[in-house]
């Protein structure tokens, strides 16, 4: 029974194969051969799970680029001459790594070899007849017998073929596939029905189905990739975003991604919403129920309203847009000492914290004089939400709501080096080439605001305000922003899909048995009795087959018995 | 809420401690019957006449050592398969099956009382979770005890869940606090829940793989003993612990472990897809390598090796046996190593 054609093809060193494997002499075609089937075997396989299963370990122990840049950065301040090593055997991209990479391809192609010509023997066989009854039954494991009377004035071998008549019909319904295998008398031996039966085929097409769709899986991953990006933006309050490259802080863009044809729509932020727990709860504060009301446009259409909550990202035209973070905007105008205005902005202030002791910075690169010469401005900010004192004297902010806001101000004059063109920070301030008006060291004390009030720069460079909001029809005297994550992924559709059917070829393979039964009637010399064996085969896992064969053998002797109540006698 | 007094959080913990307590007598209680067990076989076989129960080489008392342990093994075999009216009344087990249910009817009432504090799911974080995960351990223990008898495996359930639970409450535990939103979800209640379901039939399975194991090196001795018998050598010592003789063949036990593992394999492939849609709304990418999610994966190519090397000649038996143990450690480290000590996005332990 080594290879009918019902049988699924299986590497070699499939533990159901029965064969051998011959050793012939190799040429170079006989060497390819023998490594493709190397590659293909159960062995390799398996090998290379595990083989992946270690490999995937060291992205979990190393900081990764892709999930925790600031982590090799890191890595790097705190192991610089590890960092190299490291950095050589792309411990930081283990998932892009030729290692990795290297197993993972070497996996599929295993797979890929392996059941692309199973495939092929899997279609013949759906459409084959279930295999020749075995001649002696009673050699499998599992295998049952009877003995039934023929009634008075029958024919032994058209009761025996009537007898297996009922067992077909039965097996039929139970979703067999059905084949007779009679034979007529011959010589001394009296004829012989049987009936062979297979079902289980889905079991074998749950399997190719599983790991076809773990190769879509990985294309879907693979050119989705190419499809796909992401992108970050800050918008405050009041303020909007218009998808367009240059409007990202940054943007992880695809191979295959046009980013100067990115779908043309603009999202307002109208206000942002946050529920803090009350002060002093038990766990300390913690914000909640993010909410970020927007007003979203596409071109042709009306601005529709619509909230983005953590968990819930909008949909535009393709594009996810996900809520990542918020904190608070403080607008900040600054006056020259002629009293013009020179900035204006709501700043984004960076918070690490919970209670949002939050940071920012100020650039005034035109407009400022210092006793005749043009001077460029630095302001680096710190924003107490609920200012409050520590032991040590410095300010921090004891609750994120605007209980007490306070803005204090460092003050740095001098070179921004902003004017030769090379691409700069705004969340970072290079004073090296700046001399420190006020805080910090300078001698004289940090600039502290709250909203509404303006105060004097040092030295009578002029003023800075901190705008009250709500005298601007806020409803916060401070103004809130949001920073939003822009996705577009074109494969994720299709990895769900294949993931799904995955689990759906998986639970087919795994639980539905694959199993041949047979029943065969063999009349008695005499004419008199006719025995009946049952027997049954699994194919793979098969815990109740035993149970197949009992349930057989009984459900045949009542339908035996239903048909002949008074005469058949089961012995 | 923080109220003065007695809180449903405090009953809660008091609950915990008194399951914790009610699963160290149901430890002791399966112990000892671990350690009778062997003996009551033996005398309960001595009272019955020989039945035809012991197919396989009938007259065993007088055969190889290998026909007796495999006549043992049969019966055993079928004992454990057997409605639980008809199973082996094990006086010792039975008390540790009654007191693991004792002990879960608190531990549900301790899930349940924190939940109702919380005003949600009590799965959430760290302390919760191994609340919840511990309690559904058992749950399938029981469940499954319905139809096999495995309360061979009650010391090990009953002393990993024991152990877990009492760490739990002495290092993770944490004060109720609201929900971050990230945990808002629909995929909370389900990627969690059906990943504790994996956990503990992975866990049944581990304890049979083990099981399998001690069994496999008896019936490799006793092998051994006839063959050194045969040729007149002294024969080694009969090894492992006495109560193996109360249990199925290494055979039978391996896919017993196998049918648990790959019910627990299909949930653990829900628990990747379903955190995977999860994340996708939740941080905007469904798969990130987080250290979380290369560990879920790990584990899911640990199982799926196993279940390869099920198939594969030359790897059944022992080796795929090991398999599945390290697959349930990397599980075990995926709960309280990665989760304390790793960095990632799946920072909910509440532990600071």
């Amino acid at each position: 029974m080594s290879n009918s054609p019902s049988d699924p093809l299986r590497p070699s060193d499939h533990a159901d194969g029965g064969r051998d494997v011959v050793q012939p002499r190799l040429g170079v075609v006989g060497w390819l051969r023998w490594g493709w089937r190397q590659l293909t075997s159960m062995r390799t396989a398996l090998v290379l799970l595990l083989l992946l299963a270690i490999a995937a370990i060291p992205g979990s122990i190393v900081p990764q680029r892709s999930a925790d840049p600031n982590g090799v950065l890191d890595f790097k301040s705190k192991n610089p001459d590890l960092f190299g090593v490291y950095e050589k055997l792309q411990l930081f991209d283990v998932y892009s790594s030729v290692w990795f990479s290297a197993i993972y391809i070497l996996l599929f192609i295993s797979l890929i070899g392996c059941v692309l010509p199973r495939a092929k023997h899997h279609w013949k066989a759906l459409r084959s007849r279930p295999p020749r009854t075995p001649v002696r039954l009673s050699r499998l494991d599992d295998h049952a017998e009877s003995v039934i009377a023929v009634p008075e004035g029958t024919d032994a071998a058209d009761a025996a073929s009537h007898a297996v008549d009922l067992a077909q019909a039965q097996l039929r319904k139970a979703g067999y596939r059905v084949e007779r295998y009679d034979q007529p008398a011959a010589g001394k031996r009296p004829a012989v029905a049987s009936v062979s039966a297979e079902r289980g085929y889905a079991r074998e097409t749950g399997n190719l189905v599983f790991h076809a769709a773990l190769v879509g899986v990985l294309l879907s991953v693979g050119i989705g990739g190419g499809l796909t990006y992401t992108g970050q933006a800050v918008v405050k309050e009041g303020g909007s975003f218009v998808n367009s490259q240059m409007n990202y802080a940054s943007i992880n863009p695809g191979r295959f991604v046009d980013l100067d044809a990115l779908p043309p729509y603009a999202v307002t932020l109208d206000s942002f919403a946050v529920t803090y727990t009350p002060s002093g709860s038990r766990g300390g504060t913690l914000a909640g129920d993010f909410a970020a009301h927007v007003t979203t446009r596409e071109p042709g259409q009306d601005g529709r309203d619509q909230t983005i909550r953590v968990n819930h990202p909008i949909d535009m035209d393709g594009d996810r847009i996900y809520l990542m973070g918020n904190g608070y905007a403080p607008t900040i105008t600054v006056r020259n000492s002629a009293g013009v205005a020179v900035f204006r902005d709501d700043v984004p202030f960076v918070s690490p914290d919970a209670n949002m002791t939050s940071q920012g910075i100020i650039k005034v690169a035109d407009g400022i004089t210092d006793a005749g010469r043009d001077e460029q401005l630095g302001l680096v900010g710190f924003f107490y939400p609920t200012a409050g004192t520590l032991d040590t004297g410095a300010k921090t902010s004891m609750y994120p709501g605007l209980v007490n806001p306070v803005l204090t101000l460092w003050v740095f004059s001098g070179d921004l080096r902003i004017d030769g063109g090379i691409p700069q920070n705004v969340y970072a301030l290079d004073t090296s080439e700046m001399t420190q008006l006020a805080g910090g060291t300078s001698s004289t004390a940090a600039l502290e605001l709250r909203p509404g009030e303006t105060v004097d720069l040092p030295n009578g460079l002029g003023t800075v305000t901190f705008e009250d909001n709500q005298a601007n029809g806020g409803v916060e005297s401070v103004k809130r922003y949001v920073s939003l994550s822009i996705h577009r992924d074109v494969g994720a559709p299709f990895v769900l899909v294949f993931a799904v059917l995955a689990l759906a070829g998986l639970l087919a393979a795994l639980f539905v048995p694959r199993r041949r039964l047979w029943v065969k009637a063999t009349p008695a010399a005499d004419g008199a009795t006719i025995t009946l064996e049952y027997a049954g085969l699994a194919r793979g896992e098969d815990p109740a087959i035993a149970v197949a064969v009992a349930d057989l053998k009984r459900g045949h002797e009542a339908s035996l018995e239903a048909e002949a109540p008074r005469e058949a006698s089961v012995r | 809420m923080p109220e003065a007094g007695f809180t449903l959080d405090n009953l809660s913990v008091l609950l915990v401690w008194t399951a914790i307590a009610i699963y160290a007598l149901a430890f002791i209680a399966y112990a000892v019957d671990l350690a009778r067990r062997s003996d009551l076989a033996a005398k309960a076989k001595d009272a019955a006449p020989v039945r035809e129960l012991v197919g396989v080489g009938a007259s065993g008392a007088s055969g190889s050592s290998i026909t007796r342990i495999r006549a043992e093994e049969e019966a055993a075999l079928a004992a454990v398969e057997a409605r639980p009216s008809a199973r082996p009344r094990y006086l010792w087990a039975r008390i540790g099956t009654s007191l693991t249910v004792l002990a879960f009817v608190f531990h549900v009432a301790a899930d349940i009382t924190r939940g109702i504090a919380a005003h949600r799911v009590p799965w959430s974080n760290m302390y919760e979770f191994a609340l919840t995960g511990t309690m559904l351990i058992i749950a399938v223990y029981l469940v499954v005890l319905l139809k096999f008898d495995l309360r061979f495996l009650g010391t090990f359930i009953t002393g990993l869940v024991a152990v877990l639970l009492g760490s739990t409450a002495i290092w993770f535990y944490t004060e109720v606090v609201p929900l971050q939103d990230s945990l808002k979800s629909v995929w909370l209640v389900i990627h969690v829940f059906v990943a504790s379901l994996a956990t503990a039939l992975l866990a049944i399975a581990f304890a049979l793989s083990v099981t399998q194991l001690l069994q496999a090196r008896r019936e490799r001795f006793a092998l051994a003993a006839d063959e050194a018998g045969a040729a007149g050598e002294r024969a080694p010592v009969s090894s492992g612990p006495r109560f193996l003789r109360t249990l199925p063949s290494a055979d039978a036990l391996e896919s017993l472990a196998y049918r648990f593992a790959i019910v627990g394999f299909i949930f653990w492939t829900f628990t990747l897809i379903a955190g995977a849609v999860w994340a996708n709304d939740a941080w905007g990418r469904y798969w990130g390598f987080d250290t979380k999610e290369v560990w879920t994966f790990v584990i899911w190519v640990l199982y799926a090796g196993y279940i390869h090397a099920r198939a594969t000649r030359g790897w059944r038996g022992t080796r795929s046996a090991w398999l599945s143990i390290v697959g349930f450690g990397a599980v075990m480290f995926n709960f309280t190593i990665v989760n304390m000590f790793f960095k990632g996005m799946h920072v909910y332990s509440g532990l600071s």
